[in-house]
């Protein structure tokens, strides 16, 4: 009799229709539960990896870099255990998502020293030109006494100018509006 | 069999130049030809494994939910290729950004399966998707070759034009992509029709 009630639970399509979709998702999620494992201690270390890259870069005599109590700030040491400046992660909005920078200014926050993408999703061939050195290379030493300006089609004419990429005035200005805000905020926490 | 299988999707039904699906990721990735490499592969990646598993349990498929569960299956896939990218090709994943987890709803997955795994046996399928990703890679790389020699004047970051070369910032942008891909599909079927009247 017990036997029979089954068949008959299970000949009903409904039941067998979720018992398919069920079946199909926990399978899934366990194969996703093993590559999530595999993965992300190597996509951890990537991140990490890019972070110090990235600050070394900026900071070509960098020995090491502690975090402050600011989260995403980084003070930089060189060899003597002098700092030499601050590393920091600025994020916002860009034209399709978020843009993730890392900046570093000198130690009185008063020179820009670069900056390096860390994250974006701009449009591959023109927003994300924001990752090629020829615009990152334009913040360093840009002053920061003034807010950085960017302008179009044209090569800047003050200090703290930058030229925004063609075809991608929106991106540009995302990084230029992410660093702005970012640096205001830590010139009052670093002082 | 097998191997008309797997050639079909090369040439008679690309599946970009023929069936023109796929077409999101066609248009925005290949600004570049190593771009549309990758995306090629990675979706090559998920059309055989998605349609090696779907036809192997065809059968036990309710057909009033077939597409959520292959849309599902399809979705592990493409999550595995993600994390996969992410953890070994750092650069690549970074610069592909969102259109690698879109793969999910690339029409041409969905197509394969419905049109063919889902009422073949593995084998033929395994080939019939191997055909289909390979056609779409070959695809891809064509476009994105055509795409980057004229809108950065370089292919596969290697500079071939000459000095003072004024890049086609057009090629670059959405229209662009649309431009190349008319004219591809253009010389395509030139050529099909060709090699056809040769034959026959």
């Amino acid at each position: 009799m017990g036997n029979n009630f089954l068949a008959k639970i299970f000949n009903n399509e409904i039941v067998r229709i979720i018992f398919a979709l069920v079946l199909v998702g926990v399978l899934s999620g366990a194969v996703l539960v093993f590559i999530y494992n595999y993965s992300m201690p190597k996509i951890k270390v990537n991140i990490q990896k890019e972070t110090e890259k990235a600050i070394n870069t900026i900071f070509p005599g960098a020995a090491s870099n502690s975090p402050t109590k600011d989260k995403g700030v980084y003070s930089v040491k060189d060899s003597t255990g002098k700092v030499i400046g601050y590393a920091f992660i600025a994020e916002g909005n860009g034209y399709q998502g978020l843009i993730k920078l890392l900046a570093g200014a000198d130690a009185k926050i008063s020179i820009l020293k670069g900056i390096e993408v860390l994250e974006s999703s701009e449009t591959p061939g023109l927003g994300a030109e924001i990752n090629t050195e020829s615009f990152q290379k334009q913040f360093v030493g840009l002053p920061l006494t003034h807010d950085i300006e960017y302008v179009k089609n044209q090569k800047p004419e003050k200090p703290y100018q930058i030229e925004a990429i063609t075809g991608a005035t929106i991106s540009s200005r995302a990084v230029v509006n992410i660093l702005n805000g970012k640096i205001n905020e830590i010139k009052k926490t670093l002082k | 069999m097998v191997i008309k299988d797997f050639v079909k999707g090369l040439w008679h039904e690309n599946p970009v130049f023929i069936q023109v699906l796929g077409m999101c990721p066609t248009l925005a990735v290949t600004t570049k030809a190593v771009f549309g490499l990758s995306m090629g592969l990675a979706t090559t990646f998920v059309v055989v494994c998605s349609s090696v598993v779907i036809s192997s349990i065809r059968k036990l498929v309710p057909a009033q939910v077939r597409i959520p569960m292959f849309t599902v299956i399809i979705a592990t896939f493409v999550t595995a290729a993600d994390y996969f990218l992410k953890a070994n090709f750092f650069e690549i994943s970074k610069a592909l950004g969102p259109y690698v987890p879109l793969i999910v709803v690339n029409c041409l997955i969905l197509g394969r399966a419905e049109a063919f795994a889902s009422k073949q046996g593995v084998g033929r399928s395994f080939f019939d998707a191997l055909g289909m990703g390979v056609g779409f890679t070959f695809a891809l790389v064509i476009l994105g070759s055509v795409r980057e020699i004229l809108g950065a004047g370089t292919i596969f970051g290697y500079r071939i034009m000459w000095q003072g070369f004024t890049n086609w910032i057009v090629m670059v942008l959405p229209a662009g992509a649309f431009i190349t891909l008319g004219l591809l599909v253009g010389v395509f079927n030139v050529i099909d029709k060709a090699v056809q009247k040769k034959s026959s």
